[in-house]
């Protein structure tokens, strides 16, 4: 007892606290297939004690149905509690009138007060456009989140590195010499980028907007670059000119915004005309907004795929 | 209307566009232009805090033209600003403080996207203290989720990356509980902004078959905050998640995420339910005693292990549960004490976060308590303001930590459960006691001789390059956050009455 206390106040180990910080540890600047070769040689020498081996084996099985028991057990008793909740919830706007305020608003009075012909619309970007502001950065953080994971730098790329870039390069798996891929890229290309546009204008007047526009959009920039090799597309979309992109329209969609709350709350008015109900220039800001959106999703969609593909975006790796 | 009450809106738009804005400039202007802004911000928010104490209210700020049940709402009143300041200046001693380390753990190219999620992180912190809308906070909920995974992976080692992917599966899972809170609320009142919403589940309420509807959708909702804020037993991806991020993120992570997941339950309980139904379920009970369950283990847990950051992260969880024990006690004054602990262990846990890494520099680089011995003797700078966290963690007089544990025991006497006290009493004992032994063991170790080189036990480097970089934040950031310690422990009483001002604003 003495001479454990003594020990734990010297800032010694356990065995077993030892082995499990080896196990995870990992030194950030040697290269990995090093680390891993040293890890199996380590593991090796381990299991070949034979007594060491069935411990683990067992311990491995019963821990492995605990956790399994655990699992179904916990998911069968949530579905059976959302199950139970639902039933009991009441109907919704029959049972339970009060609750139809704030929809029968947005129904019956979206049209004249946001100026737009689809109600959804009018709801995200007008009505509660402050949470929409908070989604379109979602977006965004998530493409700073990819943007340093993927991005090929001197930290993520230090081992096997001529493996990686012949596996990443674009002689490998490209794709862009093949004659019916440029050519059904040359047809489809322009129709699925024209048909991203529609969706983004039309946002304010039928099923649509920012978001399923930019998505369609960078499926045809995804598209380009498939079929046309990254080299093509690279002369045109570089890094700085995607980075000036997204900036440009997230600052626009912020400040705009900023502008309409501030200019609402302070009880002015904000001068944007809501236009003819049904014309492509109407909904007030929801048309802008739903550009600003369209573009960054678009760039966005891109960029993840170009960065899965070969880990940067635009050509060089700055 | 005076000028003051667009603040908070500036707050988050500001935050925002500062977002993508460092995506565009080089690293070295990012990290300028971050801690200008962060400083901004302060003085905004300390401003808006100066108002709303003065004028002796809180004000509600509509965003846009439509008002409250159709539009969105923030709020301010005196309880957000202490907050919504606590964690900008702790954001902003991070950013200083763990400058030195930034360097060296992100790669060059990189930088300028931590200080992007720096910016989107405090945009999120800021609209979730502000907001007066259920909605609102899941949204900006996961920008603060992405983000944190971001500023953790930022590192780009192993460790990180492994402790981001099971923070990350937790988290979403977290959210994704939260998400069908809301979503149940929402359909038994048909409204997501707190007032009307609190308006509306009092009426329904009144019908006590309704009762289990509701406990049922807050439990559900409450049980995704909990496990994103690290309520036992949801705490096990703290000690790789804090222990192997660069200090900055460490600090921010445990300091903000957590807390600002609290704030938002404490908001949602008072504002969007309503105390009064709560109480009538017993979700305050099993708060309570899980807080003390996670007071209790995440000490233990921190006894026995080997490495000071993890040590530390543990305490962490030990923490979490004294936050939710004051939640759970469901008085005023238990409230205040959880309230007053966001505070004080957001200002101690960051000092310590970003003090350690440097006691561990100037020992080779290693975490391992082993290694640690007589890294005092070396920084004796570092030393000194470890020795100030750790007297604030253990709970001396004079220091942030006391007052929590004098609030919290006050309020356990004042409540009218034997069972609660008892626990309650029990359970600071205890914890307190664990604190000690591992905080004053940590000293004495600190303060050791060195032994000679064979017998230090093995390797853990953190870092295997250092130096090279003038650490000029650090002891201005350090003291700053030391202050605060000793100012939170003199003179509590401060605190507590803009606390008390807060809550009273707050039904």
């Amino acid at each position: 007892m003495n001479s454990r206390f003594r020990q734990w106040l010297d800032g010694g180990l356990d065995e077993a606290e030892m082995i499990r910080i080896m196990d995870a540890s990992e030194l950030p600047d040697r290269p990995r297939e090093e680390i891993r070769q040293e890890a199996r040689q380590k593991k090796e020498e381990f299991l070949k004690q034979e007594e060491i081996q069935k411990e683990i084996l067992a311990s491995r099985e019963r821990t492995r149905w605990f956790y399994i028991f655990v699992a179904v057990l916990s998911c069968v008793c949530l579905i059976g509690v959302l199950l139970g909740l639902v039933a009991h919830l009441p109907r919704f706007g029959v049972e339970n009138p009060l609750t139809m305020e704030v929809v029968t608003r947005y129904v019956e009075e979206g049209l004249e007060e946001t100026g737009a012909v689809n109600i959804v619309s009018g709801m995200i970007l007008d009505y509660r456009a402050f949470d929409t502001l908070g989604e379109s950065n979602v977006l965004f953080t998530a493409l700073v989140c990819v943007l340093i994971l993927l991005r090929a730098d001197r930290k993520n790329m230090q081992a096997g590195r001529e493996d990686y870039y012949k596996i990443r390069s674009d002689q490998y798996y490209d794709l862009s010499h093949d004659a019916i891929m440029r050519f059904a890229g040359m047809v489809l290309m322009p129709c699925i980028v024209l048909y991203g546009m529609y969706v983004i204008l039309n946002g304010q007047n039928g099923p649509g907007g920012g978001f399923s526009g930019g998505a369609v959009m960078g499926a045809g920039l995804i598209l380009s670059a498939a079929a046309f090799g990254f080299d093509t597309v690279d002369r045109i979309f570089t890094l700085r000119l995607s980075n000036i992109i997204t900036f440009v329209s997230l600052s626009f969609y912020s400040l705009a915004k900023g502008y309409v709350f501030f200019m609402g709350a302070n009880g002015y008015d904000n001068h944007i005309p809501k236009g003819t109900p049904g014309a492509i220039l109407s909904g007030g800001m929801i048309l802008p907004l739903d550009i600003a959106v369209g573009i960054v999703v678009a760039c966005t969609m891109f960029g993840f795929y170009s960065l899965f593909r070969r880990g940067c975006i635009g050509g060089k790796t700055e | 209307m005076s000028f003051i009450r667009n603040f908070p809106l500036f707050t988050i738009v500001l935050s925002l566009f500062s977002g993508a804005l460092c995506l565009l400039i080089s690293s070295k202007a990012a990290r300028i232009y971050t801690v200008l802004l962060e400083s901004v911000l302060t003085v905004m928010v300390s401003m808006t805090l100066w108002y709303t104490y003065t004028t002796d209210s809180a004000f509600t700020y509509k965003m846009g033209e439509f008002p409250a049940p159709w539009g969105n709402e923030i709020r301010a009143g005196v309880l957000e600003c202490v907050i919504a300041l606590t964690f900008l200046i702790i954001i902003l001693m991070s950013l200083l403080a763990g400058d030195h380390f930034l360097r060296i753990d992100i790669d060059e190219s990189k930088q300028n996207l931590f200080f992007s999620l720096v910016s989107l992180m405090t945009a999120a912190l800021m609209a979730m203290t502000w907001t007066n809308d259920i909605f609102t906070g899941y949204v900006f909920l996961e920008i603060l989720t992405l983000t944190s995974c971001g500023v953790l992976i930022v590192r780009e080692i192993g460790r990180t990356t492994l402790a981001a992917v099971r923070y990350m599966i937790l988290n979403l899972l977290g959210s994704g509980l939260f998400l069908l809170g809301v979503v149940l609320l929402y359909d038994l009142s048909g409204h997501l902004l707190m007032v009307p919403m609190h308006e509306a589940i009092a009426r329904i309420a009144e019908d006590p078959e309704s009762i289990p509807v509701i406990a049922l959708s807050v439990g559900i909702l409450t049980i995704g905050l909990g496990i994103k804020s690290g309520l036992f037993p949801f705490y096990y991806w703290m000690p790789d998640t804090y222990g192997s991020a660069t200090p900055a993120s460490a600090s921010l992570m445990s300091s903000l995420v957590t807390k600002a997941y609290i704030f938002l339950l404490i908001k949602i309980y008072f504002r969007a339910v309503g105390m009064e139904v709560i109480r009538k379920t017993s979700i305050l009970e099993i708060l309570f005693v899980l807080g003390i369950l996670g007071m209790i283990f995440g000490s233990v847990r921190a006894v026995s292990t080997g490495s000071i950051n993890r040590m530390i992260a543990y305490s962490s969880a030990a923490q979490i549960g004294y936050i939710y024990m004051g939640l759970g006690i469901g008085t005023l004054a238990g409230l205040t004490g959880a309230l007053f602990q966001i505070v004080a262990h957001g200002f101690t846990k960051s000092l310590l976060f970003l003090t350690v890494p440097y006691l561990a520099e100037a020992s080779g680089n290693s975490l391992l308590f082993g290694s640690l011995r007589g890294a005092a003797r070396k920084d004796r700078q570092a030393a000194f303001f470890f020795l100030i966290g750790a007297l604030s963690m253990v709970g001396i007089p004079f220091f942030a930590g006391f007052p929590v544990k004098l609030l919290l025991g006050e309020s356990a006497v004042g409540q009218h459960s034997s069972f609660k006290l008892l626990a309650a009493m029990l359970g600071l004992a205890i914890s307190t006691l664990l604190n000690a032994m591992y905080f004053i063991r940590t000293l004495i170790l600190l303060n050791m001789e060195k032994l000679p080189e064979e017998a230090s036990p093995g390797e853990m480097k953190v870092r295997s390059k250092s130096g090279g970089v003038q650490r000029i934040g650090y002891p201005f950031a350090a003291l700053v956050l030391a202050a605060a310690n000793i100012f939170l422990g003199v003179f509590s009483w401060t605190l507590v009455e803009l606390i008390r001002l807060g809550l009273a604003m707050f039904q």
